[in-house]
């Protein structure tokens, strides 16, 4: 179990190294240098070489990326050209948003897909399964903005539960958040639980179908008991796989719904920043999104492993 | 005293006909077999007692267990029944078993659902079945999880979980169907000392009528869900009555004359070879570890040899069939067939590959489902360089199908469309096709019912008499084996370990090793094999 986390470990490190150096490729190979690419056509030679030295773009690449490195480890992104603060400040304000509201969503997410999966696995082709798998269907297919609208239009302007959007600060009171994200993080859960019971319950089908749970079902256990006891644990690697994979897209991905309720989150800064060619921002940005993805994964290895004693014995 | 009952049991799926008015007995302490082909109904018959038929199943008749009417009685009673006074195992060990959980805590669960003792009296319990069947706690303990565990062991754990409370009757459906023959012999041995021990009832169903004829006590027939014949084993080997029953117990011990040799130029030459493959690293920057699948090996094959190549699994006969075909280097030695090596440089040595071709176990895996069969059988003519078109082509496959007892019609028709003997004889009209020198049977028949492993048996001796066929044929089965061949090479642990004329091999098995695997193979008395 210590190799294989190791192991683990040791591959997390080097996708981070991998990437790290791709992003700072990428970024480096847009056309021109990026003080000239930011400052657009029409900047006077003058202004593009004082962009230079502020950047610090005056160094060879190898110097410059190791600077850039070293500068994210001690925690200093460097500078946002157009707001003119240290980017670790702009991002920590919106991480304090969007790590919740992706967490939040991911549980609900997960709250309301597993017993939604496992009903209708154990109802397979009856009404229930029918009608879970065509709720998950409409879940699938309906955009999660669309969900948001409609959820403003009750539950913010009808019945004034909730506030249409803007997030009023953690400082104000936990359950002030929360009950700013409450709305987003629905919309956001939603089109990921459909997908999420889709893949527990073909998940469980298949692991019903399996010659374990007909020993199960020969030692006496009713077919209830063998799908708690034997399948659902079974069914868990492959739900953890897209719970990964959705926690990776909540956290970036829920660009409209920050527009949509106001939120300033990571998608918006990464949206301006974009719009505004403040490529120092997008490379940070990127870099921690990059980052967060693989610890998410490497969180998802481990849960494997936790799961499926076989892969505990393996490198 | 009569423990199972069955009168005029029928069972439709989904309005199809699977069992017709099947009738039997089991008295306690009594073996009793249940034989027949595949699709006879033997499996849905043991469902049927243990009250697991699939879904859109319906049942008619009677089963009657011990004075209990299983037919009428409702599931959740049949849950209790089912543990406790009937245990079932079943045929694939390697999957029977729940991967996530350990071995104590899956045999402790029978216990524990039934109520029958607290967790830690039942994990007492579970130890001393686990003791009972043949795995003793220092060396399996609970902890165990079933991927640390061999096949035999694993249907140990599973036996363990089925007799865990002691039930009355115990159906095993191909138990040692997926073993092997040494492996085989201790779980039938096991079994038998059980119903002894227990004084159980034990319905076994299996299509091994070797296997039937050495445990039973009576012997069932069937055969497309009708109740043929059924008797005392003595009684009915001596005295079949059902044409049926001949016909499968002809099958079974089926022999085929092969025309003799006359050809003694090597022609296939294997020589110290051997092959390594790396393990996983035991620590994280050491060096991987090797092991040795094949060690050594040294044979050569004549020119019409008809070579038999025996051994159990994890023995190595498919590493070495893979060298041989140049699918993969060996780290020493030398194969060449006619002189020129299999593999040259990092690939399959083109001119020497075209000479061999490869028939398969799995009839219904080694076929692409979406191509017609004249595509199919004539993919062997990517190995020319100029593959016959047009004519010349059509009157290929049309030879190369009616050579294997096929009409060229069946040209035109999608895999699908044929049973599992024809799949196998489309398989050997494409190895066929490009008239290679050598072709290789790597259990070719083992997937196959007696009656059409009889039929595809004799088709090869037909395709023997009619040309110069050279091949290598690889199987576990050793009856098999002893009829298809001229010689043999036994194998064990990566090493052959004894080879000569198959019949003096089989009559005067030198290696003690040779030796173990014919004692343990069950064989159908003499006089009835050759009825």
């Amino acid at each position: 179990m210590i190799r294989y986390v190791f192991g683990r470990l040791l591959s997390l490190v080097i996708s981070l190294i991998v990437a790290s150096v791709v992003i700072f490729v990428v970024i480096e190979i847009a056309p021109g240098d990026p003080a000239s690419f930011m400052l657009g056509l029409n900047a006077q030679p003058e202004t593009v070489a004082a962009l230079r030295a502020e950047l610090g773009l005056d160094v060879s690449k190898v110097e410059r990326y190791f600077t850039w490195v070293t500068g994210m480890l001690s925690g200093d992104f460097g500078t946002s050209y157009t707001y003119r603060s240290p980017i670790s400040e702009l991002i920590a304000d919106r991480v304090v948003v969007s790590l919740p509201l992706a967490i939040y969503a991911l549980i609900l997410s997960t709250v309301i897909a597993f017993p939604a999966g496992i009903y209708a696995a154990s109802r397979r082709g009856g009404v229930g399964d029918m009608s879970v798998m065509g709720a998950t269907q409409l879940g699938v297919a309906i955009p999660n903005f669309w969900f948001a609208m409609i959820m403003v239009l009750i539950f913010a302007i009808n019945l004034r539960w909730f506030s249409a959007g803007g997030f009023p600060g953690w400082d104000k009171g936990f359950f002030g958040g929360i009950k700013a994200l409450t709305l987003p993080a629905i919309s956001l859960a939603l089109p990921q639980a459909a997908i999420l019971a889709r893949v527990m319950r073909s998940s469980l089908l298949d692991m019903l179908g399996e010659d374990f749970i007909r020993s199960a079902r020969a030692k006496g256990l009713s077919q209830r008991q063998a799908l708690w006891k034997h399948a659902v644990r079974n069914a868990l690697i492959p739900v953890l796989t897209i719970i990964g994979l959705q926690f990776s897209f909540l956290l970036a991905g829920g660009i409209i719904i920050e527009q949509v309720f106001f939120l300033p989150g990571l998608g918006r800064l990464i949206f301006q920043a974009i719009s505004a060619r403040d490529l120092i921002v997008v490379e940070s940005v990127v870099m921690l999104l990059v980052f967060v993805v693989i610890v998410v994964n490497f969180a998802v290895d481990i849960a494997y492993a936790a799961v499926d004693p076989r892969l505990r014995t393996k490198t | 005293m009569t423990l199972l009952s069955l009168q005029d049991l029928s069972i439709t799926i989904n309005g199809k006909p699977i069992l017709h008015d099947v009738s039997f007995d089991i008295r306690a302490g009594e073996i009793v077999a249940v034989t027949g082909e595949s699709g006879s109904g033997k499996s849905m018959t043991a469902l049927g007692i243990m009250g697991l038929l699939p879904r859109g199943a319906t049942a008619t008749g009677q089963i009657d267990l011990d004075g209990v009417d299983i037919l009428r009685t409702e599931e959740a009673a049949l849950c209790k029944m089912r543990g406790n006074d009937v245990g079932m195992i079943f045929q694939e060990p390697m999957t029977a078993l729940n991967p996530v959980q350990t071995i104590g805590d899956q045999v402790a669960e029978t216990i524990l659902v039934h109520r029958a003792a607290p967790k830690a009296e039942a994990m007492t319990r579970a130890a001393e079945m686990l003791e009972r069947v043949g795995l003793p706690n220092d060396r399996f303990p609970l902890s165990r999880y079933p991927h640390e565990l061999s096949g035999g062991q694993r249907q140990r754990v599973v036996i363990a979980m089925a007799i865990a409370l002691r039930p009355k009757l115990l159906i095993a459906d191909e138990p040692t169907t997926a073993l092997d023959v040494t492996t085989q012999a201790t779980i039938l041995d096991l079994l038998r000392d059980l119903v002894d021990e227990f004084g159980m009832g034990l319905l076994m169903i299996t299509h091994d009528l070797a296997v039937v004829a050495n445990m039973a006590d009576r012997i069932v027939v069937m055969q497309h869900g009708h109740l043929v014949e059924q008797g005392a084993t003595d009684d009915l080997l001596r005295n079949m009555h059902h044409p049926y029953t001949k016909a499968l117990f002809a099958a079974s011990g089926h022999k085929v004359s092969l025309p003799t040799n006359s050809h003694s130029a090597p022609f296939l030459s294997v020589q110290n070879v051997t092959r390594d493959y790396r393990t996983p690293r035991k620590t994280l920057f050491g060096k991987p570890g090797t092991f040795r699948a094949v060690n050594n090996v040294s044979f050569e094959l004549n020119k019409g040899d008809r070579l038999g190549l025996v051994g159990e699994s994890g023995c190595g006969k498919s590493t070495l069939t893979r060298a041989i075909l140049g699918l993969e280097p060996v780290q020493s030695g030398t194969i060449t067939l006619n002189d020129a090596p299999v593999f040259s440089g990092k690939k399959p040595n083109a001119d020497v590959r075209r000479k061999m071709q490869v028939v398969f176990q799995d009839p219904y895996g080694s076929f692409n489902p979406r191509h017609r069969v004249d595509r199919l059988i004539s993919e062997p003519f990517h190995l020319l360089d100029t593959p016959p078109t047009g004519a010349a082509r059509s009157d290929a496959i049309t030879k190369a199908l009616t050579d294997v007892g096929l009409t060229p019609a069946d040209a035109t028709k999608y895999i699908h469309e044929f049973s599992g003997g024809q799949r196998q004889r489309i398989a050997i009209a494409r190895a066929l096709i490009t008239d290679p020198e050598l072709i290789v049977f790597d259990e070719a028949v083992s997937a196959l019912d007696v009656s059409v492993r009889a039929q595809v048996l004799d088709l090869m001796a037909k395709l023997c008499r009619e040309r110069p066929l050279s091949y290598l044929f690889i199987s576990h089965d050793l009856s098999v084996v002893r009829t298809i061949t001229d010689r043999v090479l036994v194998m064990k642990s990566g090493e052959i370990v004894e080879q000569g004329a198959t019949e003096d091999v089989f009559q005067n098995p030198k290696h003690p090793y040779t030796q173990t695997l014919l004692e343990a193979a069950p064989t159908l008395p003499d006089d009835q094999a050759t009825r």
